[in-house]
């Protein structure tokens, strides 16, 4: 019994670290809107800045804090509101989302480039001595290293309690969340309120990396996305509101971890596995379990009608002549891109080339969950592996084929996906990102490492994709292969898409409810986008491991389906030619990088997640958006070339249209209070 | 000029491409009752919200309260004294009703005030302080409707703007509403009227301002916009008819 309570008592301490990532996480989702996933990724920044002021700069510990935390921080946060999430539309779940992935991607790999990526051992401590032991609970003794964390915990919680409850800020900040223009019909300054909140938020990130860093041996900033992606368990614990909750919850999680690894034995695969995903399978239960976490949708902005239509697509606007020109151009580029992977282009760019259309595959499936159900799901790249290893298991152990293995693989991702769909039904946005994020972590550190799942640490060694005596493995075959089956895939996304399940994606979008009294069933609707997209993941993965050979569990860690959905956001997640783009854009981008100093390493992923920048004003995605106003720009031209033709003059270039009232002359201005003559319904 | 608390002077606005509104001019005299008409889509609440700077205006002249309004974000010129209520839900579900009042009357009259304005809106709105603690979002339509309106009779606003305050109401609320209304702009608030249903606000209306696609198609005293409105619909359903013959 002693043991049990001295493991108990080990964990307090223990679960505060996640209990003060979590008061973060529910201060900055009630303050901003945003479940802030880049919460680690501040919280790292300022832990770097703290570290190299104190260590390079030899500051003292009291200065470098001051900086890091009440300087650098809110700067950060600051910036983010105003140069992005302010830039969204009202209730833009999927948009902060992205956004925060964004983020969460960029800062360690700009902090890599900009600091270098040298190893920075033993971290400060900022206010106990690490090693120190101050006093003992039972047998247990409490050192510095535990008992920071727990009193700046605390003393936060209450501070900000005191704040929210004898300040009018919280009031404020909970109206500018819900509707900012409505606030702003109050009198609210809404961006200076949000401002706050944002540098709140942000001050509270940095306090915890900085008080965080001395727990390992080095900083790393995979250790505090770790340990945040672990504390969402315990902020859905305080129903992303109650910060005593959150306290609370993280306080438990700590407890419950030291008592199952001091059951656990300490050597097997298994118990290492329960330990890591602990927080994940809790996670998932509270999302699914809890009645008030399904719908943690924001409320809707009651002003919303105020915002401008959304712009149409760059084929609508497409002007019929050019349909027969595309299309011929579109089969020239498909016949040049073949013919040149067949001959001149070099062997390792041929490489690139095939991983970019495997890749285009598994992109195609956030068309179907992004760009038609209008969610996003953070396990696309988890799908992607259950393909690969289904298909190379049979194929090691049972000597199936590895082309049949194609689409093997993705109808084992595809049962998956309607694992994960079925308990996933009623949740609103929000709740499924974290949910299919939860579910990535389990198989991460539950179901891949196995020998039997993703091969162990030393993956799988896949047999060859064989035709006759054709090897369909080597790189320029393999390209051929690729785009046969991507063409497949994007036929089928194309026919749900215009077909019955894509209006009725359509419909479930605008209005579940309206949606369900239209007679439409919305879970089987639900179910089979997300088993059709599980299936174009797997097969993709399928291909991604067939055209490496050599493929590990490394290869689909949930950092994966993180980048994934930032890249495909960024080109388009509405088309199918956005995930193509997306795909190859991916690939080539990583080859060119190749010939880029090694200290530039992590520029791609900041490529891409500057791209989602571009999201608060292109939602529909860059690429797209440049389509449009390609298309619009031809179409004018075509216009103005029309009009030349027939003798009169054409619009101005430059010149958009205007609505339906395009081209009505200006009335002549009234005088106020004088009676005006009615100038509608005339035949003049 | 002084005395008007609202003036549009050749104001275009528009929705992204989409253009809403034509070279409006009009005005709201200090303590007057002015209703805006029109059909569907002829751009009432649109000018609604360019006057209180929620949707900008794409050219022209907004004055409020004898402010030049070019620079001004929407909450500089809800300071100047401009309430809106906007159509359908006016107030923040989430929080509760009291939660309304307070941010409302600590925005307004500051922290000292608020208490007594929040007994004096549950002194005209009684339903109000028994739900104190309900959140407003699962109030009915009505309830709504007397919250956003308890705010401006226990903080007197310098205009109140109201958007289709019938809409969906059942008659013997849409009475006690504009009951409301009508006390509120007897306490020397102006009050501009954004109204579908003509026959009852033309009974409170001094003067109207008649929209038809985006521009000010008849302006004058109400007695006579009866009469313009018929006009202006006439119109309006001839031009219909030709477009329909020549479709």
């Amino acid at each position: 019994m002693g043991t049990f309570f001295d493991f108990a008592f080990t964990g307090v301490p223990y679960g505060c670290d996640f209990a003060i990532l979590a008061v973060g996480l529910v201060l900055t989702y009630r303050a901003t809107g945003v479940f802030n996933l880049a919460f680690g990724a501040q919280a790292y920044l300022s832990a770097l800045v703290f570290y190299v002021l104190v260590r390079s700069s030899h500051l003292p510990v009291w200065a470098a804090a001051l900086v890091a935390i009440l300087g650098l921080s809110p700067a950060v946060g600051i910036f983010l509101d105003r140069a992005l999430f302010r830039l969204l539309p009202p209730g833009a779940t999927v948009g902060k989302l992205v956004l925060s992935v964004g983020i969460l991607i960029a800062i360690p790999n700009i902090t890599s480039i900009v600091f270098g990526p040298a190893t920075r051992l033993s971290p400060p401590s900022l206010v106990f001595n690490l090693n120190e032991v101050y006093f003992h609970v039972g047998s247990v003794p409490v050192n510095g290293l535990e008992l920071g964390p727990a009193v700046v915990t605390v003393l936060v919680v209450l501070v900000l309690l005191a704040l929210l409850r004898w300040s009018s800020i919280g009031l404020r900040m909970r109206a500018v969340v819900e509707s900012r223009r409505l606030a702003q019909m109050e009198g609210v300054n809404a961006s200076g309120v949000s401002s706050f909140a944002w540098g709140l938020s942000s001050v509270l990130a940095g306090l915890a990396g900085v008080l965080l860093a001395p727990l390992d041996a080095s900083l790393h900033s995979s250790d505090y996305t770790s340990l945040v992606v672990s504390a969402m368990a315990v902020a859905v614990f305080g129903l992303l509101r109650s910060l005593p909750r959150a306290l609370a919850g993280g306080v438990i999680l700590g407890v419950i971890q030291t008592i199952v690894a001091g059951y656990l034995p300490s050597n097997s695969t298994l118990s290492g596995g329960i330990q890591a995903a602990l927080p994940f399978l809790l996670l998932a239960a509270l999302l699914v379990g809890v009645p008030s976490m399904r719908r943690l949708e924001e409320s809707q902005d009651p002003l919303s009608v105020c915002d401008p239509p959304a712009p149409p697509l760059a084929a609508a606007v497409r002007d019929r002549r050019l349909e027969r020109p595309m299309r011929v151009g579109f089969w020239l580029l498909v016949v040049a891109f073949l013919v040149s992977s067949a001959t001149w282009i070099p062997g390792d760019w041929v490489y690139e080339l095939g991983i970019g259309l495997s890749l285009s595959v598994v992109f195609l499936s956030y068309t179907l969950i992004t760009g038609m159900a209008g969610q996003i799901s953070l396990c696309q790249a988890t799908f992607a592996g259950v393909g690969c290893f289904f298909a190379g298991q049979l194929a090691i152990r049972l000597g199936f084929p590895m082309l049949a293995g194609i689409a093997i693989g993705g109808a084992a991702a595809a049962v998956v996906g309607v694992v994960v769909a079925v308990p996933a039904l009623r949740l609103g946005r929000l709740p499924l990102a974290l949910l299919t994020l939860a579910f990535a972590l389990v198989a991460d550190n539950l179901i891949f490492p196995y020998s039997w799942a993703g091969g162990g640490a030393s993956g799988l060694f896949l047999p060859e994709i064989r035709v006759g005596s054709m090897n369909l493995s080597n790189p320029r075959p393999f390209v051929f292969l690729s785009c046969v089956v991507l063409a497949i895939c994007a036929i089928a996304v194309l026919l749900v898409q215009r077909g019955h399940l894509g209006r009725a994606l359509a419909a479930i979008r605008g209005s579940e409810i309206a949606s369900v009294s239209l007679g439409l069933n919305v879970n089987r609707a639900k179910i089979v986008v997300f088993a059709l997209a599980a299936a174009m993941a797997g097969i993709g993965g399928v291909l991604y491991g067939a055209v490496q050979q050599a493929v590990s569990p490394n290869d689909f860690v949930y950092e994966y389906s993180l980048v994934f959905v930032v890249v495909v956001i960024t080109t388009g997640a509405t088309t199918v030619e956005g995930a193509i783009q997306a795909g190859m854009a991916y690939a080539i981008i990583a080859q060119v990088l190749t010939y880029v100093p090694q200290r530039l390493d992590g520029l791609e992923p900041i490529l891409f997640a500057i791209g989602t920048v571009t999201y608060a004003a292109h939602p529909e995605g860059i690429v797209e958006y440049q389509r449009r106003i390609w298309m619009q720009r031809v179409g004018r031209l075509l216009a103005r070339w029309d009009q030349q033709r027939a003798g009169g003059p054409g619009p101005r270039s430059g010149e958009a249209p205007r609505g339906e009232h395009a081209g009505q002359e200006r009335s002549p201005a009234i005088a106020p209070g004088e009676a005006a003559p009615i100038i509608l319904g005339t035949d003049s | 000029m002084s005395d008007e608390v609202i003036s549009l002077e050749h104001v275009d606005a528009s929705y992204g491409s989409y253009r809403a509104l034509f070279d409006v001019s009009f005005s709201v005299p200090s303590g007057a009752l002015v209703a805006l008409l029109g059909a569907n889509g002829a751009g009432k609440s649109t000018v609604a919200r360019v006057a209180t700077g929620l949707v900008p205006k794409t050219a022209g002249r907004l004055r409020v309260c004898g402010h030049d309004t070019d620079h001004m974000a929407s909450w500089q010129i809800a300071r100047l004294g401009v309430a809106h209520v906007p159509e359908g839900r006016g107030i923040f579900g989430d929080l509760s009703v009291e939660e309304n009042l307070i941010l409302s009357f600590r925005q307004r009259l500051g922290r000292k005030e608020v208490r007594s304005a929040i007994e004096r809106a549950y002194g005209a709105m009684p339903v109000l302080a028994q739900r104190r603690h309900q959140v407003a979002k699962t109030l009915s339509g009505g309830q709504q409707r007397m919250l956003s309106l308890g705010k401006v009779l226990a903080a007197p606003p310098k205009v109140l703007i109201a958007d289709e305050l019938s809409l969906g109401l059942a008659p013997v609320i849409v009475e006690s509403v504009y009951e409301h209304l009508r006390t509120i702009n007897a306490n020397g608030t102006a009050v501009l009227v954004v109204e579908q249903q003509v026959s009852r606000v033309l009974q409170l209306a001094e003067s109207s301002v008649i929209l038809e696609k985006g521009r000010v198609a008849w302006q004058g005293p109400s007695g006579e916009a009866h009469r313009a409105m018929e006009a202006v619909l006439a119109g309006a359903a001839r031009e219909t008819g030709r477009l329909e013959v020549g479709s």
